[in-house]
């Protein structure tokens, strides 16, 4: 067991963990935070996706302890102030989810996707979310919802 | 005020979605839950000479260790399916028993043999590697065009055949192949796939000792159903002792149909143990247990005319089955399947011949389609093969044995009420630029390119139900649907469906056709749904049924509504009830400004009186409250149809296939929101490109899956697709009162055949199978490469 | 996930001190832990060896590329100092895993992990590289041994990678369409003295296809070894691609390296 702190969407956490305890476990079980999904145990579907010190990246294959003091963002974490993120927004008003099951971490990848680039092509589009499985859109809408975003951020 | 129905409306459901606020089974946690592993097989077939817990036991937290002696002992009954088939010889299909935990021996691998109950997931992993497990291995029969020859599996079972089974007339069949001028055949494969809902299965058991209730919460397409099962056959419990709840469910795509091994022991062990039991499968789980798609070896021919006029049809098929038959497994090879044999056109004789077969694999099911996207793949290639035989344009072929007046009466089994199958043909052409292909094929050939064009036009018969024709054909239940229609006495109404969303978006379809209907605002309607305590028995969702069977109820149970208002606003304005018109939300009485809104008609429906006076708005007789429920069976089927057409691009010194142009013109009659049509057509297009060019389950000759993880089996991803090019024709249904038809599977059921036509044409009419790997068409470009080197 | 103790090390000596005969580095963790999730290996010591400053970053001198052993692929890719210098390298690790991985996988695991598909293995045997340990120096010919195998003693660390800078290079992969990683993939490098393509998944190891680096001496162009077939018995076999299909794309993917060139 260890002490572990982490500012987790703008709070300051601190909890005991297990050594092995996983990132996505740690926001999962012991914060409540069910938006971050876990769809796979290869660390490829990509529900599992937030952002830690601004980066994406996949919570599923990361331990709570070797992230100790980083900043971490969560889906929960991306609204302000009960207004969705522009990302969020296009997501909605482009269809670009169905089950909504990859969809936070579908959310989160293009969010840092447009972080490192602006205005994206649709091929740079597609090509970003590789490590991001979605079975119900066909990603047409995602990437329509990705290119809106780029307008409104 | 303007309609709902035909708009695009932004999706009541997302907002929760977007934020984390999704409630998914593997979300919901129980105070003093326990945790379950499963115990399973690692052979595809072998007796189990000895299981040991006894170690096991003594694992720290370990809470309970149940096996296939404690299910027997409860006499917990196994899974079972759905749907009776009987042979060509008149014998009912053989099916084995297939208990929730295998006690003497298991069929695939993944069977599960026992599940450790403890503390902690942790724990219950650890106690569950130490569950002993002497197994006697025996020869798997896993091949399906060889599964007859193989071992038996199952005691009994003769050739491991459950059915041989055929629609149509063999006689009549024989009589057009004679005067045909040509026979068109084909030896085609339609490859398993493995579903791959996002969401993990999961279940989460708790049983109140009090009130002696199990509440189920699972990932399932249709909660009513499951209970059924689990009560009727699995003996888990009463009926109405057992709660199913669907929350959230991520993706379906059919495999949520069953109830699972893991829903009955679960919900059975939380009784024996008085504690809340959670299991959420693993990815790995998923791939070996979940229920697998197609799977057919088919050998099939058309016979024609040297003009190009189809005389007769007929196919020979072996179904995979897997280990066991399941609640769909039966129909999706006959029913679904066989009378989709002939697709889009008129062709006078037909029969559709199905073997069934078990084998030491997982249990196949229904998967997006379900036996519809086999018929299609079938005929669909068939017709482009005759079209290179014939050297008649593959787009005139089809044309001129389309149907030229509807009704049609297909010679197998369907009438289709609708449909302009020439005018969706035309407008495909035109949008994917037909007549400019050769340009785009010449400049591919420039730059030492292959390219492709493929073409197919499919018709499925969906919105699964008529009631009296299912269970005539064998379906243990009727597939009608519910809904109940509630007003508060403060004017918003809450719908109970027993549709069940999993991404296919009811809480705004629906709520569009309820604010249409009764003229409230689509904000002050909630669509409930996923919980047998809730809403009314239903029959769930699958078969692109929810909208063309769940929605009609909606229809009807508000039409009862406006009915029952139009009798108190009679009485209230003292008018006749005849003489009360019902538009936009105000009910009014003809030639005179006298009305009342249906909130306040809702709101003196549930307080029928004033102060002062002994006076009722309510006619006599009239009951108070204002709710209705409608059971909707429709007269028939709905028939969707199209046109698609790809094209393709071939690396020929890789083999590497890439999609260029896919194009889409369906016809799924009314549509109620284009925005959420055009979602499902993609995702259906996704699915079956996938099949056609990606993804395959494939099982070496012991049975050990060799594609049990995204490292191996090939999910589509983003930079898979080029962006489709949808458009629709539209001609209403005729057989319910929205002139709908069901649009969540098109996609999937034309795809193969579409992506498959056009990479066999630009390998020059070479067969390959689906799915079209970059090895398998390298080897096919250098056999061409050859061939042509040997023309010239 | 099987319990371990984890252990962050300021220093390449506290983390060779803490290593064990049960214990593994951990870096960027993108194999490390996906294969400890699944059961597929289990330790009781991961040694954290991210915090180790002098370990990451990227040092060009007018020979050669020096990449800390937990340099990001992200890092590689958009370091304009890489991007100047060895151009393919770049690109190779823009082409590893998906932006997750790139984010957090090093040189350093993917270089030490030695996975017979895995695309740093061939940039090392294309770039005449120098593996730098806390121990010694290894030239990459020697580094790499066999499956998931490689000269690393128990307790020897990475702590850097040098490339030679070549005149020309280009790295072209033909990808896994399920998991991504390269079917094959060959990295071809001019040096002023010689030729090598390296080849990457075709084989159980990453290894300097003579043959075509021979042709290719005679000639630097595609043409020279357009119609090579080449020797298919010790190519791997598996579901994804055979060892012929797995021949003829090694030449394919050195015509396509040898043209972007």
């Amino acid at each position: 067991m260890r002490k572990v702190t982490l500012e987790i969407n703008g709070k300051k956490v601190e909890k005991e963990v297990q050594d092995n305890t996983l990132l996505s476990t740690f926001l999962r079980d012991y914060l409540n935070l069910t938006g971050t999904h876990i769809g796979c145990d290869t660390s490829q579907c990509g529900a599992c996706v937030v952002h830690v010190n601004g980066n994406s990246l996949k919570s599923c294959t990361a331990l709570a302890a070797d992230i100790d003091g980083s900043k971490v963002t969560t889906i929960e974490g991306l609204a302000t102030n009960g207004k969705m993120h522009p990302m969020q927004e296009a997501f909605k008003k482009l269809h670009g989810l169905q089950c909504g099951f990859c969809t936070p971490g579908m959310v989160m990848s293009a969010v840092d996707l447009l972080q490192k680039n602006k205005k994206p092509s649709d091929t740079e589009i597609r090509d970003w979310l590789e490590g991001n499985i979605c079975r119900c859109t066909g990603y047409q809408n995602i990437v329509a919802a990705v290119k809106e975003a780029a307008t409104k951020m | 005020m303007a309609s709902l129905v035909g708009s695009r409306v932004e999706r009541k459901e997302d907002k929760r979605f977007l934020t984390g606020k999704g409630r998914y089974t593997s979300d919901i946690n129980l105070a003093n839950q326990t945790y379950a592993i499963f115990v399973r097989s690692p052979h595809a077939r072998a007796q189990i000479k000895k299981l040991d817990i006894s170690k096991a036991q003594k694992s720290s937290g370990v809470v309970s260790i149940l096996t296939g002696s404690e299910i027997a002992e409860d006499k917990i009954g196994g899974l079972i399916a759905g749907w009776a088939i009987r042979s060509e010889d008149g014998t009912e299909m053989k099916c084995p028993a297939n208990p929730p935990l295998a006690k003497d021996i298991v069929n695939f691998v993944g069977d599960p043999v026992a599940v450790v109950i403890a503390e902690s997931l942790e724990e219950a992993k650890v106690a569950a590697e130490k569950v002993s497990v002497d197994y006697k291995v025996l020869k798997a029969v896993t091949s399906t065009a060889d599964a007859m020859d193989g071992d038996t599996i199952h005691e009994g079972i003769d050739k491991n055949l459950c059915f041989d089974w055929l629609l149509g007339d063999r006689q009549k069949v024989k009589e057009a192949f004679e005067k045909a001028d040509k026979v068109i055949s084909i030896d085609i494969i339609n490859n398993r796939l493995i579903p791959n809902a996002m969401e993990p299965r999961a279940c989460l058991a708790d049983y109140n000792s009090a009130s002696e209730e199990i509440t189920l919460y699972t990932t399932s397409q249709n909660p009513h159903l499951s209970r059924l099962i689990m009560s009727a056959f699995g003996n888990v419990s009463p009926e109405h002792k057992l709660r199913v709840v669907a929350p959230d469910v991520g993706g379906g795509f059919g495999s949520k149909i069953n109830v699972y091994n893991e829903d009955i022991v679960c919900s059975w062990a939380a009784k024996k143990i008085n504690r809340a039991i959670k299991w959420v499968a693993e990815r790995s789980e998923s791939f070996l247990t979940d229920i697998h798609g197609r799977d057919h070896v088919t050998h099939a021919e058309l016979a024609v005319t040297n003009d190009g006029k189809f005389l007769g049809f007929k196919n020979e098929t072996i179904a995979n089955l897997g280990a066991y038959a399941r609640v769909f497994g039966t129909v999706t090879p006959t029913y679904l399947f066989g009378p989709c044999a002939t697709g889009v056109y008129e062709i006078p004789a037909a029969y559709s011949n199905v073997k069934a077969v078990f084998t030491n694999t997982a249990p196949v099911d229904a998967y997006r389609g379900a036996g519809r996207p086999e018929a299609t793949y079938t005929i669909e290639r068939l017709v482009e093969k005759a079209s290179m035989e014939l050297g008649i344009d593959k787009t005139e072929l089809r044309m001129k044995n389309f149907p030229t007046a509807f009704p049609f009466k297909q010679t197998l089994v369907h009438t289709v009420d609708s449909g302009d199958y020439v005018a969706g043909m035309e407008k495909a052409k035109q949008m994917a630029d037909y007549n400019g292909y050769e340009a785009r094929r010449k400049d591919s050939e420039s730059r030492g390119k292959l390219r492709g064009i493929g073409v197919s036009s499919y018709f499925e018969a969906c919105g699964i139900a008529p009631s009296a024709a299912v269970m005539s054909l064998g379906c243990g239940v009727g597939l009608w649907e519910s809904a109940e229609v509630r007003f508060n006495p403060t004017g918003q109404v809450t719908v109970y469906t027993g549709s069940h969303s999993h991404g296919q978006s009811h809480q705004t379809t629906f709520a569009q056709i309820a604010a249409d209907e009764l003229g409230v605002p689509i904000e002050n309607i909630d669509i409930v749904h996923g919980d047998t305590d809730k809403g009314t028995f239903g029959m769930g969702t699958y078969g692109s049924r929810s909208l063309t069977v769940g929605g009609i109820a909606i229809v009807n149970a508000c039409k009862k509504i406006v009915e029952k208002g139009k009798r108190v606003t009679a009485k209230m304005l003292e008018a006749s009830p005849e003489d009360v018109e019902f538009k936009d939300g105000e009910f009014i009485v003809a030639k005179s400004n006298k009305k009342k809104t249906i909130g306040e008609i809702a709101f003196a429906c549930y307080l029928p009186g004033v102060r002062d006076e002994m006076k009722s708005p309510l006619p006599e007789g009239e009951e108070p409250g204002l709710k209705e429920t409608a059971f909707f069976d429709p007269s028939n089927f709905s028939f969707p149809a199209g046109t698609h057409i790809a094209e393709v691009e071939i690396d020929p010194e890789t083999g590497e296939v890439k999609l260029e142009k896919y194009t889409a013109c369906d016809d799924f009659g009314r549509i109620i929101n284009p925005m959420i049509v055009e979602g499902q057509v993609h995702g259906g297009l996704a699915q079956g490109i996938g099949q056609a060019l990606y993804e395959n389950a494939e099982y070496d000759e012991t049975g050990q899956l060799m594609t049990g993880s995204y490292m191996d089996y090939t999910m589509p991803r983003a930079d898979n697709f080029p962006e489709f090019n949808i458009g629709y024709t539209c001609t209403h249904a005729t057989t319910n009162p929205l002139g709908v038809k069901g649009c969540g599977e098109a996609g999937a059921i034309a795809a193969p055949p579409t992506v498959m036509n056009a990479v066999i044409d630009a390998l020059g009419g070479q067969e390959i199978t689906m799915p079209a790997t970059a090895e398998k068409v390298w080897k096919a470009c250098k056999n061409l490469k050859k061939s042509n080197s040997k023309a010239a | 996930m099987k319990d371990f103790n984890y252990h962050s090390a300021k220093d390449s000596k506290e983390a060779s001190k803490l290593s064990s005969s049960n214990s593994a580095f951990l870096a960027g963790g993108m194999t490390t832990i996906p294969s400890m999730k699944l059961g597929l290996a289990s330790y009781k010591d991961l040694i954290d060896i991210k915090n180790i400053k002098k370990l990451s970053g990227i040092k060009v001198s007018g020979k050669s590329v020096t990449i800390g052993a937990t340099t990001k692929h992200v890092e590689v890719a958009n370091s304009k100092e890489v991007k100047k210098a060895i151009p393919s390298l770049a690109n190779l690790a823009e082409g590893i895993g998906d932006p997750q991985v790139r984010n957090r996988g090093t040189i350093g695991g993917s270089v030490a992990n030695n996975d017979p598909s895995a695309d740093y293995p061939s940039a090392c045997i294309a770039l005449n590289a120098t593996i730098h340990t806390n121990d010694r120096k290894i030239e990459a010919s020697k580094f790499f041994k066999g499956m998931f195998e490689t000269a690393l003693k128990k307790g020897e660390l990475i702590e850097a990678i040098e490339f030679q800078i070549p005149e020309k290079s280009s790295y072209q992969k033909h990808p896994n369409p399920a998991s991504r990683y390269a079917v094959v993939g060959v990295y071809v490098a001019k040096h002023k003295k010689d030729i090598n393509v390296a080849v990457t998944g075709a084989k159980p190891c990453v290894y300097n296809d003579r043959d075509l680096s021979k042709a290719l001496s005679n000639s630097f162009s595609s043409s020279s070894i357009q119609n090579m077939e080449l020797d298919s018995s010790e190519m791997n076999s598996d579901i994804h691609a055979s060892a012929e299909y797995r021949a003829s794309l090694v030449v394919t993917q050195a015509k396509k390296a040898v043209d972007a060139c």
